[in-house]
């Protein structure tokens, strides 16, 4: 809010384009591309699907299309970067991505229904049961107790590769479309079905679409398939209405699908009830939301997780792997960027370890998707970070470039290792490099104040400790997390010496404080650090007393998005929690007045730091002015990719 | 989900009698004329989980219920029965099938379970904490019948006395204690090193061991192998676990992994691990397990953690004659979403087979089954009535369930009692909590009350 305000050098994107690429000669697939009339801008949308989970018309508060939506194999993207950092709405699109979707993946899903058509294989075979001491002596090892055999007395025939679903569920609709497209595609989907309405309209001033249909002819062409898939697996109403409209359909579908997506607003109520239907986490919106910040995702805390636990083995699809990070998630036992990302990043290895290709599907096409629903899961528990963001990202992108020729196996010890190798190259091996970069920047006799808890700062801190550097450190924390705690007692196990303090005495510490160490959730490329909240609040105090302040950041957490306030992306976290202190039954003024029209209760998570307070930001690149965050977006985000 | 499940259906339960019999083994007394176990069943896959294992104790019962799933479950489910020998216990019987559990974690179910509690929830907080074991508490159901009945004075009396004592952590997370209320004479010991790491214990009487627990496999493997004398899961495992939580002399496995988080690396590749798990360890709220861990090296922990059922779920074990009245009572009046049936407009289920006689009324929370016939002047009060029974004219039943095939002649009167199948009630019997055992035959004219008739 600070950067609202002060109208400073905070340099408007439209000039600078930051971090952009300028085009270089467009490829194959965008050179079908044609200008929108409508919108009469186009950016070409990664082969990836994207991950955040919205929606992709027009929002009342613009937000440039996360970085995972760009994808640098499309070079094109300059133009529409720039124009979409200028608030215009990325109504975009490309046809690129199709063949996300083989054709032939409805057959799977008649034969899922028709369970009763299974072949009764099982007999009754009471009669058969084993005689305890036959076979069940020699398998008891060490027990005094007889092992004894099992008999199969019922069993279920199913088809090899479908698993059963159970009924009843609120994922069912989800579950009922082959796994591959359960997310992004679903939600893609609800979209056009939200649109079509509108779209019917349109139609009957006729004028609009036909343009549309003359710049997608092509694709039309590569996928004839398409629309009687997509209206197969409508309910009857949408199929009714997407009969009516099949010669438009298929192109406007398209298009829809495959324009970058920008945030979901959550204050579009329409947009919100069917992200709830498809939502496998069941969320329950906050009622009473600030005003300001209703376009963020604020849902009742306390009812999600016990939901969630209930559906345990319901949710078939999902990987164990996977579904405990977002329990760990939604459950707040993981917590921090880095850590967040690990667990995230872990898991999938897990999911690649246990994965089999399905018949008639390739590895690559069909583990981008199965990545994609996990993801979405993931964001279901938690808002993503933009770290894992740009993990994500990376993964997919190895997927997708996994050569055809390898084996199955091969391409998953492939996978396996890149992961293995991005944990270990850009997350520990980026932070030893700022431990050693930042060491050389504590000096004997320096008072080190931090905020939180990052974690890179804590290894710079206990690496200096090591080198026998004389320094004291100022915790400052902030409620209602109070994670400087657990900082302040690893520090202090290392025999660090440490003054602990809350931020509201940040001014009045300041004065003793040579330099300020903070973490960020990301750099941005114009040079703002997106952090825990209260990092910018620590950031102006430390530059009105002229402490410098040094940034310690992975260069995987920077992001080529440009944001000027902490309004139009945030997260909230639980209202509740700031109207309770911990560990202090007795303090309970506000309880009861929660669900009170007149009060409403803010718990924003992260603040954005304007570039004019950081010193120097600390990455595995060296050590930069905030300024420079475009050239390493710009230079290493292609490494980063590839790694 | 990587989850086995094992269903313990026990054999004839020696505190069920006379209900149970060669014929009738635990796992198939009828609960609103559906055998108990298929309420394990049906809870468990609604769950989706459909490849159990169930246990029973002894070989007659063992193809009893294997005979009954089979003809069941086909289709449905993929079931394996094993059968153990007689009176091992609930460690016994998993020791027996130990070699055919492989999956990481392994859910326990208790064959005795009416209850809508979803067993997805035991196992997810399993998973998110990396517990050793699991265990699934619930409130203290109300025991005896709920309104007029009359009957029950004697259970309701002894029932607090098996209450579970349980020791939680301050956020109901961890279980740091667990008693047979009725092992607790005077005093009791509690561990000091527990209690020290977690500062605060709140212990409670309200809440029951539900018998549904999740174990990690490898866990309860490497207990039942090094501790041969433990016989039950609740009595010996569980308490042993709970006890061993600081210092915990298992997890040959697990120890290596922790083992980084605290010690330091030596090459280069397990530095990076050590980084990694210090990354995720620091970054959440430490349990007091790991407190302890670091405050005191070379200590091994596991978790032992707990998940409460809310308090609006139905539970019940069916482990005494009393808690079987209960059942059948709740099945068909407050809980009867568990049963299956679809009520009639008076809330109770008259099979369209079944024949009543002139001015007969059957109640609320009544259930008569196929073909059964009931005489003239009769009156039905919140009772199961089985299959093809033979009632009389002028019968009174209240509070009482009566099993299939059975035959009650006319001016009867049989409140909270139990009449097995194929008993024979001769005329004007008079019965006031009584236990009728399986094909005895009731003089007529006779006046009973509490008592139980068994042949010898």
């Amino acid at each position: 809010m600070e950067s609202r305000r002060n109208p400073r050098a905070v340099v408007d994107p439209k000039v600078r384009q930051v971090g952009f690429f300028t085009s270089s000669q467009p490829d194959s697939s965008s050179t079908q591309q044609q200008p929108d009339p409508i919108s009469s801008t186009s950016a070409s949308s990664p082969p990836l699907s994207t991950i955040s989970p919205s929606g992709n018309s027009l929002s009342p508060v613009m937000i440039p299309p996360p970085l995972h939506n760009s994808s640098d194999t499309f070079p094109l993207r300059a133009a529409a970067a720039g124009a979409a950092a200028s608030a215009v709405s990325p109504s975009s699109f490309s046809y690129s991505s199709r063949r996300d979707f083989p054709d032939g993946s409805t057959t799977a899903s008649p034969g899922r229904h028709s369970r009763g058509s299974f072949v009764k294989s099982s007999v009754p075979v009471a009669s058969s049961l084993p005689g305890i001491g036959m076979d069940s002596m020699a398998a008891a090892k060490s027990s005094s107790v007889p092992a004894s055999g099992l008999t199969t007395v019922s069993v279920v025939t199913m088809p090899p590769g479908l698993s059963e679903k159970a009924s009843g569920m609120e994922v069912q609709s989800d579950q009922k479309k082959p796994l591959k497209e359960k997310t992004t595609k679903a939600e893609r989907r609800a979209i056009q079905e939200a649109q079509r309405a509108a779209k019917a309209a349109a139609k009957a001033d006729g004028g609009k679409v036909a343009p549309v249909n003359a710049a997608s002819v092509a694709s039309t062409s590569v996928k004839a398939a398409k629309p009687g898939k997509a209206t197969s697996q409508k309910n009857d109403v949408a199929v009714a209405a997407g009969a009516a409209e099949k010669k438009g359909g298929p192109s406007e579908k398209d298009r829809k699908k495959d324009a970058p997506h920008p945030r979901m607003q959550y204050d579009d109520e329409s947009r919100v009830v069917k992200a709830k239907r498809r939502a496998v986490v069941k969320q329950t919106e906050a009622k009473n939301r600030v005003e300001l910040f209703r376009h963020l995702p604020q849902y009742e805390h306390g009812t999600q997780l016990p939901d969630l636990e209930t559906k345990f083995f319901q949710l078939d699809p999902m990987h164990p792997a996977v579904y405990k990070v977002g329990l760990q998630y939604l459950s707040g036992d993981i917590s921090g960027g880095n850590a967040r990302c690990i667990a995230m990043l872990q898991a999938f290895q897990e999911v690649v370890k246990d994965y089999s290709t399905p018949p008639e599907k390739s590895l690559n096409r069909d583990m981008t998707a199965k990545i994609s629903s996990y993801v979405s899961f993931l964001i279901e528990c938690r808002p993503l970070s933009i770290s894992m963001g740009n993990a994500i990202r990376f993964v997919k992108n190895r997927i997708a470039k996994l050569p055809i020729t390898l084996s199955e196996s091969e391409a998953k010890a492939a996978l396996q290792s890149d992961i293995e190798r991005f944990i270990n190259d850009k997350i520990i091996g980026a932070d030893t490099v700022i431990v050693k970069h930042a060491v050389t920047k504590i000096r004997d006799g320096d008072v080190l104040l931090t905020y939180g808890s990052p974690t890179a700062v804590e290894m710079v801190l206990l690496h200096a400790h090591e080198l026998r550097k004389k320094f004291r450190v100022l915790v400052v924390d902030s409620r209602p997390k109070l994670e400087g705690q657990l900082l302040l007692r690893r520090l202090i196990k290392r025999g660090i010496n440490c003054t602990y303090t809350h931020i509201n005495a940040i001014s009045y510490i300041m004065h003793e404080v040579t330099k300020v160490f903070l973490g960020a959730s990301s750099v941005l490329s114009n040079g703002t650090v997106y952090s825990r909240v209260g990092t910018a609040c620590v950031a102006m105090v430390a530059n009105a007393f002229r402490v410098p302040v040094l940034v310690c950041c992975e260069a995987y957490k920077f992001h080529e998005r440009v944001q000027l306030d902490s309004i139009c992306s945030n997260e909230l976290g639980d209202p509740n929690a700031i109207s309770k202190v911990h560990g202090r039954e007795d303090i309970n003024y506000l309880d009861g007045l929660t669900n009170n029209a007149n009060l409403q209760f803010l718990n924003l998570m992260y603040d954005a730091t304007p570039s004019d307070y950081i010193s120097m930001i600390i990455t595995d690149y060296g050590m930069v002015p905030p300024t420079s965050v475009p050239v390493i977006v710009r230079e290493y985000q292609k490494e980063h990719l590839l790694v | 989900m990587d989850f086995q499940v094992v269903i313990l259906a026990g054999g004839f339960s020696s505190n069920l009698v006379p209900l149970v019999s060669k014929e009738v083994p635990k796992a198939l007394l009828p609960v609103a004329n559906r055998p108990v176990l298929s309420y394990v069943l049906d809870l468990l896959e609604s769950n989706n989980l459909k490849d159990l294992i169930v246990v029973v104790e002894g070989e007659d019962a063992a193809l009893k219920v294997g005979g009954w799933i089979s003809s069941a479950c086909v289709d449905r489910l993929h079931v394996e029965v094993a059968a153990v020998a007689e009176n091992v216990g609930t460690a016994g019987a998993l020791r027996a099938i130990a070699h055919h559990l492989t999956a990481k974690d392994i859910l326990i179910v208790s064959g005795d379970i009416v209850s809508d509690i979803p067993p997805g929830a035991v196992a997810a907080t399993h998973r998110r904490h990396d517990a050793a074991v699991t265990v699934m508490l619930c409130a203290q159901p109300v025991s005896g019948p709920s309104e007029s009945g009359g009957s029950g004075g004697k259970d309701k009396t002894k029932k607090p006395a098996c209450d579970d004592i349980i020791g939680l952590d301050s956020l109901k997370q961890f279980l740091l204690y667990i008693a047979k209320g009725a092992e607790i004479k005077k005093d009791t010991r509690v561990k000091k090193s527990i209690l020290c790491a977690a500062g605060k214990m709140e212990i409670r009487s309200d809440l029951m061991d539900s018998h549904i627990y999740a174990f990690k496999r490898s866990v309860l493997q490497e207990v039942l192998d090094q501790k041969p004398a433990f016989r039950s899961l609740k009595e010996d495992v569980l308490p042993y676990l709970v006890r061993t939580q600081l210092r915990s002399e298992i997890f040959s496995d697990q120890n290596n992994v922790e083992e980084n988080g605290n010690g330091n690396g030596k090459n280069n590749m397990q530095n990076n691990e050590v980084v990694l798990s210090q990354i995720l360890s620091n970054a959440s709220l430490p349990s007091f397990h790991q407190v302890y861990e670091s405050g005191l090296d070379s200590r091994k922990t596991h978790k032992c953690c707990v998940y409460i059922a809310d308090e609006s779920k139905y539970f019940v074990r069916l482990n005494s004659i009393q808690a079987f009245m209960d059942v059948n009572r709740d099945v068909i009046g407050d809980a009867n979403h568990l049963s299956g049936y679809s009520f009639s407009a008076h809330h109770n289920i008259v099979h369209p087979s079944a024949e009543l006689g002139s001015k007969t009324t059957v109640g609320p929370h009544c259930m008569l089954g196929e073909g059964s016939q009931v005489g003239d002047k009769c009156s039905v009060k919140r009772s199961v009535i089985g299959r093809h029974c033979r009632i009389g004219s002028n019968v009174k039943i209240v509070n009482s369930v009566v099993m299939d095939h059975a035959t009650i002649g006319d001016g009867c009167s049989i409140q909270g009692s139990v009449i097995c199948s194929n008993a024979q009630l001769q005329e004007r019997v008079t019965l006031r909590d009584c236990q009728v055992e399986a094909g005895y035959v009731v003089c007529a004219g006779s006046e009973h009350k509490g008592e139980t008739f068994a042949r010898k």
